[in-house]
């Protein structure tokens, strides 16, 4: 059963010699091959590619040569991410089939570090989405429950992990895209600080939001992955020349004297009875352990909806200007003139959502609006910034849900609307450019996870895993696994 | 507040190089519509601070004005609709009064 292992667990025992990499690979294999057509996570399984990094792996192990700290783990990688000559779609069917002459730096980085490229994940249409239901090209199932969705935009990252068709996932996050997959499917999800991991050969959705993070099943995993990819990149005009903590190292368990902020903004009406008890259970636990619980207002929570409905269409709208059927991705047949090939290619290769928000992010840029939406927005941005600069004077990290409700039913959110506020507790994060973690804390009656977010100060990932991992010990779903798929 | 017109949909959608149909564009104008209403509470924001532009304080970032390798234009053109020798090739950029 070593599909179920940790990473850490499987690193040590692929050096001791008690696991071949292959070996550790093909369980996946196996276990996708049986369970994936009920699933729906992968967009692409790389078998081929995966075996001879796998033997590589265990070539090194035999030639005793060094073994990366992420040796023979196979991960999966959400369908942003750009890797060389393997399809990369973003789940659009503007960029079916196109093979990435190169790979990004985080690719870079996990091979470097030894891990196993196993295939590529669903998620929505250029991460624009908050079920996987607007992915181009399948649905992904929750496997807690298959009639209900995985949560998004990193769907399939979220479910692949949960379901043990993957020791691990990089998912991507913009305004809640790795936490709130990982709250619906039960597994642990960091958004790092903005600046943290390089957005070098990431399909671009919304530029000053943007993170890449992992999809874990333990927070100790998360804290190697995240350590993996973290760090500065020349080719990253916006990434942070900061050295890089030994996550793994800030889970002591030792939490006494942390000082835990409760927002009364997050705890208001709209939240489900069975997420608010688990929530406080997580809130409480962390107290039991030495922590101090102490209240806080972040006042203005309520905009942050609004103001990223403003920021991320706008950027988005002229990120994805790139994609006019010339250089790469699809092109319109018998096109009358240039016109007329930018407008059929991207009118026929964008789906409905991403056609809503460029035209949205195109509303708001217009000449005369700027002032009025952009600027405005921005200023807003910098009110809910300056919120979280004075909860910093007075508290550690920020305790919230992750989500108002657990995972919800494939097509329960029909209104664009409706689907935007299921990102509502994990927007403020993204806007003020903080590190969050979804951690699961629980099940509701129906057996459905539930996750709580811990939000930190700038570059204080290691105290976010700290607590997390203290809840995960506490709370957390310990050896309960989905049972939707079999 | 905008209640968005059929006209300016159209307006909109060819500023941002998108073809939609007919049925896209008045379910557009409907959904956008929805959304903007949403935009309202910003306006009555008192927003006296400077905009926010990254999350994290930035430098203008420089580096040396050293040439350094570049992808090679057959990679590059790999994956173009469209090719000729080591060219993109493109509809014309004016079309012709006949095709009118």
């Amino acid at each position: 059963m070593s599909e179920w292992l940790p990473a850490q667990d499987t690193v040590r025992r692929i050096v001791q010699g008690e696991l071949t990499a292959s070996g550790a690979l093909e369980a996946y294999l196996a276990r996708i091959g049986k369970l994936d057509g009920q699933l729906g996570a992968y967009l692409a399984v790389d078998a081929e590619g995966a075996r001879a990094q796998a033997a590589e792996i265990d070539r090194k192990r035999k030639a005793n040569e060094p073994l990366g700290p992420l040796s023979g783990v196979p991960i999966a990688l959400k369908d942003v991410l750009v890797t060389k000559h393997l399809a990369t779609t973003a789940a659009s069917k503007i960029l079916d089939g196109w093979k990435p002459p190169y790979d990004g730096t985080v690719v870079k980085r996990l091979r470097a570090a030894g891990a196993v490229i196993i295939g590529k994940v669903n998620c929505d249409e250029f991460a624009m989405g908050s079920s996987t239901e607007n992915s181009a090209y399948k649905k992904t199932k929750n496997p807690w429950d298959t009639s209900r969705v995985p949560g998004g935009s990193s769907g399939g990252s979220s479910a692949a992990v949960a379901a043990g068709l993957c020791t691990a996932s990089l998912g991507t996050d913009t305004g809640g895209s790795i936490r709130q997959p990982a709250a619906f499917c039960g597994v642990v999800g960091i958004k790092p600080t903005y600046g943290r991991v390089s957005r070098w050969g990431v399909v671009a959705f919304a530029s000053s939001l943007d993170q890449v993070g992992p999809l874990t099943r333990t927070v100790g995993d998360a804290a190697l992955l995240l350590e993996a990819i973290c760090g500065h990149d020349p080719r990253d005009s916006t990434s942070l020349d900061q050295p890089v903590p030994k996550f793994a190292e800030a889970l002591t368990g030792d939490i006494k004297g942390l000082r835990v902020g409760i927002p009364g903004e997050y705890f208001a009406g709209g939240i489900d009875d069975e997420v608010r008890s688990a929530v406080q259970r997580a809130a409480a636990s962390l107290q039991e352990r030495g922590a101090e619980l102490i209240d806080i207002s972040l006042p203005h929570t309520e905009l942050a909806l609004p103001a990223y409905y403003v920021v991320a269409p706008a950027e988005a709208s002229s990120n994805l200007a790139r994609y006019d059927g010339i250089r790469f991705g699809r092109a319109a047949q018998g096109a009358r003139d240039l016109l007329d090939l930018y407008q059929r290619s991207r009118g026929e290769g964008f789906g409905p959502e991403v056609k809503r928000r460029i035209m949205l992010g195109t509303y708001a840029l217009r000449s005369g609006y700027y002032d009025a939406y952009y600027k405005k927005a921005q200023q807003v941005r910098a009110l809910i910034k300056r919120d979280f600069d004075k909860a910093w004077q007075h508290v550690d990290v920020v305790l919230t849900p992750t989500t108002p409700t657990a995972a919800f039913r494939f097509g329960a959110k029909s209104k664009p609307v409706d689907m935007y506020l299921a990102d509502i507790f994990t927007l403020a994060c993204n806007l003020a450019g903080l590190p969050g973690i979804s951690v699961p804390c629980g099940l509701t009656v129906e057996s459905l996870p539930i996750g709580v977010q811990l939000m930190g100060k700038p570059l204080d990932e290691a105290t976010l895993l700290r607590a997390a991992h203290v809840i995960e010990k506490a709370v957390g779903l310990g050896e309960k696994r989905p049972k939707g798929i079999s | 507040m905008p209640i968005l017109q059929r006209k300016e949909v159209e307006e909109i959608a060819s500023l941002a190089r998108l073809h939609l149909e007919s049925e896209e564009i008045e379910k557009m104008r409907v959904e956008l519509g929805a959304i903007l209403d949403h935009f309202t509470a910003l306006a009555a924001v008192d927003t006296d601070v400077a905009p926010m532009t990254h999350a994290v304080p930035l430098d203008l970032r420089l580096r040396a004005d050293v040439a350094e390798p570049s992808l090679p234009a057959e990679v590059a053109l790999l994956a173009a609709p469209a090719k000729t020798a080591e060219y993109f090739v493109v509809p014309a950029i004016i079309s012709s009064a006949a095709d009118e």
